[in-house]
C-alpha cells in the first residue's frame, strides 16, 4: 500500500505545485482552513493561482497571505466581505473573481468530484449568476445550468486522520473540506492528530482514504477565530451576544 | 414613532411555529432568536453546516470550530447535527428548510429581492442568500423601510441586481407588516407599527399597495 505519510506541509506538497494551477482550499471563513498548507504554499512562492474557495481569509492570515504575497491571479468564491486587500487587488484589476452562489459552488465541487459535469439548479435563475447559461424547464419551473468544478490540488483540513488517509472533521469546522476533498486531481490533507488504522470508528468516517494522496499531522494550529462572540454568564438561554 | 430593530425582529419571530426548521440572515434576523415565543421550538440551521444552533458561548469557552454564518462564535445543542456544505445547501435547495428570515437592500411588489451588490461599490458576494431564496418554503424580509438617504426600498421594481425573482413572501420594515405573496397577488399592508399612519406609509412607498388595515 502507498505510503500517504507525510512529514511536514513542504514534505506533503513536494511536485506538486506549479505557476498557473487552479487549487481548492477548504475553510469556511477562518474555520477548519489548512493554515499549514497555505503557509508552505506561501513559502513556495508558486504563483497565478486560481483558487476555489468559500472565502479568502483575512488581512494576514488564511488564504489573506497569498493575496500579500500577489501569487493569486483569480479567486472563485462566494463572500470575500472580510478582506481590504481582496478589495484593492481587485478594484485595480490585479486580481480575477467569480462569484458562485454558495449552494451551488459546494454543488459544483460536490458534482465534480463525483464524475458529474454538470448539473441544473433554481438557484441564481434571472440573476447576474444565470448570464450566458443554459436556463431549462423542468416541470413548470426554469432552472439554470452550472458546471461541475475539479482542481489540480485540494488542500484539506480535518480534525482527525489515520496513516490510510481516513478523515474525521470536527463541527463546523467540515464545511466545504469533504467535496474538495474528493475534486482534487491531487489531495492533500493537514490534521490535528493522525492516528494508526483500527483507531477511527469505521462507521465514522466522514472521507474515506481513497481521496486523499498525502497525510500529514500540523505543526501547529493557531485556530483564529474571526468574531469571537459571548453572552453574559449571568443571563440564561440565547442572547444576542457582544462582539469583542 | 416607527418599531425598532428589535421590535422588528420581535414582529419577524411571530411568523415562527412550533417544528420550525429556520435560517436566519445576518443583522436584524440573528436578534430574532431572541424572541422566539414561549411554547415554539424552533430548529435553526446554520448555512455553514450545523442544525440546532446554540446561543453565543460564556467567555472562555469559544471554539474556533464552532461558528454560525455570521462567522460568530456559537454552541451546539443536545440535539445538534453537523453536516458538510453540500449537504447543507442540499437541504437548503431541496425544499426542506421551512423558514428563512433575511435583510434587503429593495423588495419589489412583485415579490423580486435585492440585497447582495450595488454595482460601482465594492461587492463582497451572495454568499447562501441566492440558494436560501431558491429553496426555502417561506421567505420574509425584515428591513427599515427606506435608505438612510430616505430613498424607498419598497419599490415598483429593483434597480439593484436581483438575488431572486419572485421569491419574497412577506415584508417586515420599521414601519408596517406587507404581505408580498412572491407578486402572486397585490402588494397589502396588513399592520401598521404603533405610532404609524397609513399616510405616512404612503408617503415613503413606492410601489402601490392595497392597505388592509384600519
Amino acid at each position: 500500500m502507498a505510503n500517504k505519510v507525510r512529514k511536514d506541509a513542504a514534505e506533503a506538497l513536494d511536485g506538486l505545485l506549479f505557476d498557473g494551477m487552479t487549487i481548492m482550499a477548504g475553510g469556511f471563513g477562518l474555520c477548519g482552513i489548512p493554515e499549514n498548507l497555505i503557509a508552505a504554499i506561501r513559502a513556495h512562492g508558486v504563483k497565478d493561482l486560481t483558487v476555489i474557495s468559500n472565502n479568502c481569509g483575512i488581512d494576514g492570515f488564511g488564504l489573506g497571505v497569498l493575496l500579500e504575497n500577489r501569487q493569486i491571479k483569480k479567486m472563485i468564491s462566494s463572500y470575500v466581505g472580510e478582506n481590504k486587500l481582496f478589495e484593492q487587488l481587485y478594484l485595480s484589476g490585479e486580481l480575477e473573481l467569480e462569484f458562485n452562489p454558495q449552494g451551488t459552488l459546494a454543488e459544483r465541487i460536490r458534482a465534480g468530484g463525483a464524475g458529474i459535469p454538470a448539473f441544473f439548479t433554481k438557484t441564481g435563475v434571472g440573476t447576474l449568476v444565470a448570464e450566458g447559461k443554459e436556463v431549462r424547464e423542468f416541470d413548470g419551473e426554469l432552472y439554470v445550468m452550472e458546471r461541475g468544478l475539479t482542481a489540480d490540488l485540494s488542500i484539506i483540513k480535518a480534525d482527525v486522520g489515520d496513516t490510510a488517509g481516513n478523515l474525521v472533521f470536527r463541527k463546523t469546522a467540515r464545511n466545504f473540506n469533504p467535496m474538495m476533498a474528493t475534486a482534487g486531481a491531487k489531495t492533500v490533507v493537514e490534521v490535528e492528530r493522525l492516528v494508526a488504522p483500527g483507531d477511527l470508528d469505521k462507521d465514522h468516517i466522514h472521507t474515506p482514504g481513497i481521496y486523499v494522496d498525502a497525510i500529514f499531522e500540523g505543526a501547529t494550529f493557531e485556530k483564529r477565530i474571526e468574531r469571537v462572540t459571548t453572552r453574559p454568564r449571568a443571563v440564561e438561554g440565547a442572547g444576542a451576544g457582544e462582539e469583542v | 414613532m416607527a418599531w425598532t430593530r428589535d421590535k422588528m425582529a420581535a414582529r419577524a419571530a411571530r411568523e415562527l411555529q412550533d417544528g420550525f426548521y429556520v435560517n436566519l440572515g445576518i443583522g436584524i434576523p440573528t436578534l430574532v432568536a431572541n424572541y422566539i415565543p414561549a411554547g415554539v421550538e424552533v430548529t435553526l440551521q446554520s448555512e455553514n453546516g450545523m442544525l440546532g444552533m446554540g446561543p453565543f458561548p460564556y467567555e472562555g469557552e469559544e471554539d474556533a470550530d464552532l461558528i454560525n454564518a455570521g462567522k460568530q462564535t456559537i454552541t451546539e445543542l443536545d440535539s445538534s447535527s453537523y453536516f458538510s456544505s453540500a449537504d447543507s445547501f442540499a437541504m437548503i435547495r431541496g425544499g426542506h428548510i421551512d423558514l428563512s428570515i433575511l435583510g434587503a437592500m429593495q423588495v419589489a411588489a412583485n415579490g423580486d429581492l435585492a440585497n447582495w451588490m450595488v454595482p460601482g461599490k465594492m461587492v463582497k458576494g451572495m454568499g447562501g442568500a441566492m440558494d436560501l431564496v431558491a429553496g426555502v418554503k417561506r421567505v420574509v424580509i425584515v428591513m427599515e423601510h427606506s435608505e438612510k438617504s430616505g430613498a424607498p426600498k419598497l419599490v415598483k421594481a429593483c434597480n439593484l441586481p436581483l438575488t431572486g425573482q419572485g421569491v419574497v413572501d412577506l415584508v417586515i420594515t420599521d414601519l408596517g407588516v406587507f404581505e408580498v405573496d412572491r407578486g402572486r397577488s397585490p402588494l397589502r399592508l396588513v399592520e401598521l407599527a404603533e405610532g404609524v399612519t397609513l399616510d405616512e406609509v404612503r408617503a415613503k412607498t413606492e410601489a402601490s399597495f392595497e392597505a388592509a388595515v384600519a
